[in-house]
C-alpha cells in the first residue's frame, strides 16, 4: 500500500511519521510529477488552508486531484484538508476540491486563544480519542445523506465519512494515538479498492 | 492547563510549517499577502528597511492598525513587540494575537531579561542566531524559533550563518555521548532537559523558521535547503517592484525548494528586488540585541 501525502505547506510530516509506524510506505506531493505516481489513497495535511488551495491551483495539481478524488481515490483530510475538501463554507459555494457534501465554518472557534483539546467518541473507530483543536474549523451541517456524521464535540460536527472520504475538523496526526489512520488505513482504502 | 497551552502553541507552529509569513503595514498589504499564499502575516507600523532608515526608538504598532489587518485577513496575524516589554505582550494579547514576535527589529526594553513567555497563553516567536540563544528561548517558554537575519538589507548572509551554526551545533550534541551532556549545557548556557531533548531527537523541541534578508525566491529555497521550516519575509517583498508576483514566487519556492528547474522559472520577471545594504555597510547590528 502506497499513500500519497500532499506535501505543499503544513503538517505533513506528521502525518507520514505515523503512516510509517503503521508500516504504511508514503512519498510527498509537491508537484504534478509526483503526483503521477501510483497511490491507493491520499492524505491532505492542516496547515492553513488559503495557502494550500493558492499553491494547488498554481501548480496545476487542483483539477487531477479533484478529478482522482470524484473517480473513487480514498482521501483523508484533517483541519485544513477537511476545508479543502467541502463544498460549502457559511452556504456559499467554496474554491477547493470541492469534492464532499459538507458546509464549513473557518476558525469557528476564533484565534489562537481558541485552540483547545478534547476526548471524545468516534463512531465505529473508538471512544475517548484525543482531539487537538487548532484555529479549527467545523461543520454546520451536511449537505446530502450520503455523508455520516462520525462525531460532535460541544454539538458541532467535528468528523464525517463520505463514503471513500474521511474528514476531521481536529488533528489526530499530533497526538500519538492511531485510531483515524488506521480506520482509514483497514476501512476505507481497502473499500475503495 | 499552562502546560497544555504551550502544547496546542508548538502546534500552532506546526501548522505554519513550510510556508511563507509576510511582513505587512496595511490591510490591503494583507490581503495582497494572503491571496499570493502567505501561511501567516506580521502586522508592523513600519517594515524593517524603514525602521533602519529612520533610526530612533521603534515601538509596537499601534493596536487599531493590528486589528485593521485581523479583520482584513483569515490566517494568522502576528505582531512584534520589544525584548522585555512584558505590558507590550500583554496588550497584544489582550486583542487576542495569533503569534508575538519579541523582536530585536524594535528598540529592546529591557537590557538584561527576556519575557517570562510561560506566563502568557498566547505563542511567542523569538529570535536566536545559535543553538544556546533558541534553547534559552525556549526555556522561557518561546513556542517557535527564527534565526535573527539582519532585518531591513535584504542581504541573507546573517540568516545563513546563524542557521548553519544552529544546524552544526545541533549535529554536534547528537554525536555526544550522554556523559558529556552536561558541560555542553554548561557551555550552550542553556537547560540540561533541553539539551538532551536535542540529543535525543536531532531537532529543537519547536518548529524553527528562517528571518532576516530574504528578498528572493532563491533566499528563500536556500534558507529551506540548509533545514529552515519555513520562512519570514519581511522587507524583501513590500519594498520590491511586483510585491503580488514575487510574494506568490516565494510562497512556491519554499515548497518546491529543491526544483532548480522551477525556480528558475519563478525567478523570472519578478521586477526590481529590493535595494539591499551589506553588512559592512550598517550601522546597527539588530543581531546583537538580546542574547
Amino acid at each position: 500500500m502506497r499513500v500519497a501525502v500532499l506535501a505543499l505547506q503544513g503538517a505533513f510530516i506528521e502525518h507520514e511519521q505515523m503512516l510509517q509506524e503503521l508500516g504504511v510506505e508514503t512519498f510527498e506531493v509537491r508537484q504534478l510529477s509526483d503526483w503521477q505516481q501510483p497511490k491507493d489513497a491520499l492524505i491532505i495535511p492542516g496547515g492553513e488552508s488559503t495557502t494550500q488551495v493558492r499553491l494547488l491551483s498554481s501548480l496545476g495539481l487542483l483539477h487531477p486531484i479533484r478529478q482522482a478524488i470524484l473517480e473513487g481515490l480514498p482521501v483523508f483530510g484533517t483541519c485544513a484538508g477537511l476545508i479543502l475538501l467541502a463544498k460549502e463554507e457559511d452556504g456559499q459555494p467554496r474554491q477547493g476540491l470541492c469534492t464532499m457534501d459538507i458546509d464549513v465554518c473557518r476558525n469557528a472557534y476564533g484565534r489562537q486563544l481558541g485552540s483547545f483539546n478534547a476526548t471524545g467518541h468516534v463512531s465505529g473507530i473508538g471512544e475517548h480519542l484525543p482531539m487537538t483543536f487548532i484555529r479549527a474549523p467545523y461543520i454546520h451541517r451536511t449537505l446530502s445523506s450520503d455523508v455520516e456524521i462520525l462525531s460532535e464535540v460541544d454539538g458541532h460536527i467535528v468528523a464525517v465519512r463520505q463514503g471513500h472520504q474521511l474528514a476531521t475538523a481536529f488533528h489526530p496526526e499530533l497526538t500519538t494515538d492511531h485510531h483515524l489512520h488506521q480506520y482509514f488505513i483497514q476501512h476505507i482504502i481497502p473499500s475503495a479498492a | 492547563m499552562k502546560e497544555n497551552r504551550q502544547e496546542l502553541n508548538r502546534q500552532l507552529a506546526q501548522m505554519l510549517k513550510g510556508g511563507v509569513i509576510m511582513d505587512v503595514t496595511t490591510p490591503e498589504q494583507a490581503r495582497i499577502a494572503e491571496e499570493a499564499g502567505a501561511c501567516a502575516v506580521m502586522a508592523l507600523e513600519r517594515i524593517p528597511a524603514d525602521i533602519r532608515a529612520a533610526g530612533g526608538v521603534s515601538r509596537m504598532s499601534d493596536p487599531k492598525m493590528i486589528r485593521g489587518i485581523q479583520e482584513a485577513v483569515s490566517i494568522p496575524v502576528m505582531a512584534k513587540c520589544r525584548i522585555g516589554h512584558i505590558a507590550e505582550a500583554q496588550i497584544l494579547q489582550a486583542i487576542e494575537i495569533d503569534y508575538i514576535d519579541e523582536s530585536e527589529v524594535l528598540s529592546p526594553a529591557d537590557n538584561i531579561y527576556h519575557i517570562d513567555k510561560t506566563k502568557f497563553d498566547v505563542p511567542f516567536v523569538c529570535g536566536a542566531k545559535n543553538l544556546g540563544e533558541a534553547l534559552r528561548r525556549i526555556a522561557e517558554g518561546a513556542t517557535m524559533i527564527r534565526t535573527k537575519g539582519e532585518p531591513g538589507t535584504g542581504d541573507v548572509v546573517q540568516a545563513v550563518s546563524h542557521m548553519r551554526l544552529m544546524q552544526s551545533e545541533i549535529r554536534r550534541l547528537v554525536s555526544m555521548s550522554e556523559d558529556e551532556l552536561f558541560e555542553a549545557a554548561k557551555q550552550l548556557q542553556a537547560p540540561y532537559e533541553l539539551v538532551k531533548y536535542v540529543h535525543e531527537n536531532g531537532k529543537l523541541p519547536v518548529v524553527n523558521f528562517a528571518a532576516g534578508g530574504v528578498a528572493t525566491p532563491a533566499d528563500a529555497a536556500l534558507m529551506m535547503q540548509l533545514g529552515a521550516e519555513g520562512v519570514f519575509v519581511g522587507s524583501g517583498i513590500f519594498k520590491s517592484g511586483n510585491p503580488q508576483k514575487r510574494a506568490a514566487a516565494i510562497v512556491q519556492a519554499v515548497t518546491n525548494y529543491q526544483d532548480a528547474k522551477l525556480l528558475a522559472e519563478l525567478s523570472e520577471d519578478l521586477g526590481e528586488a529590493m535595494v539591499g545594504i551589506n553588512e559592512q555597510e550598517i550601522e546597527l547590528l539588530m543581531a546583537e540585541r538580546g542574547k
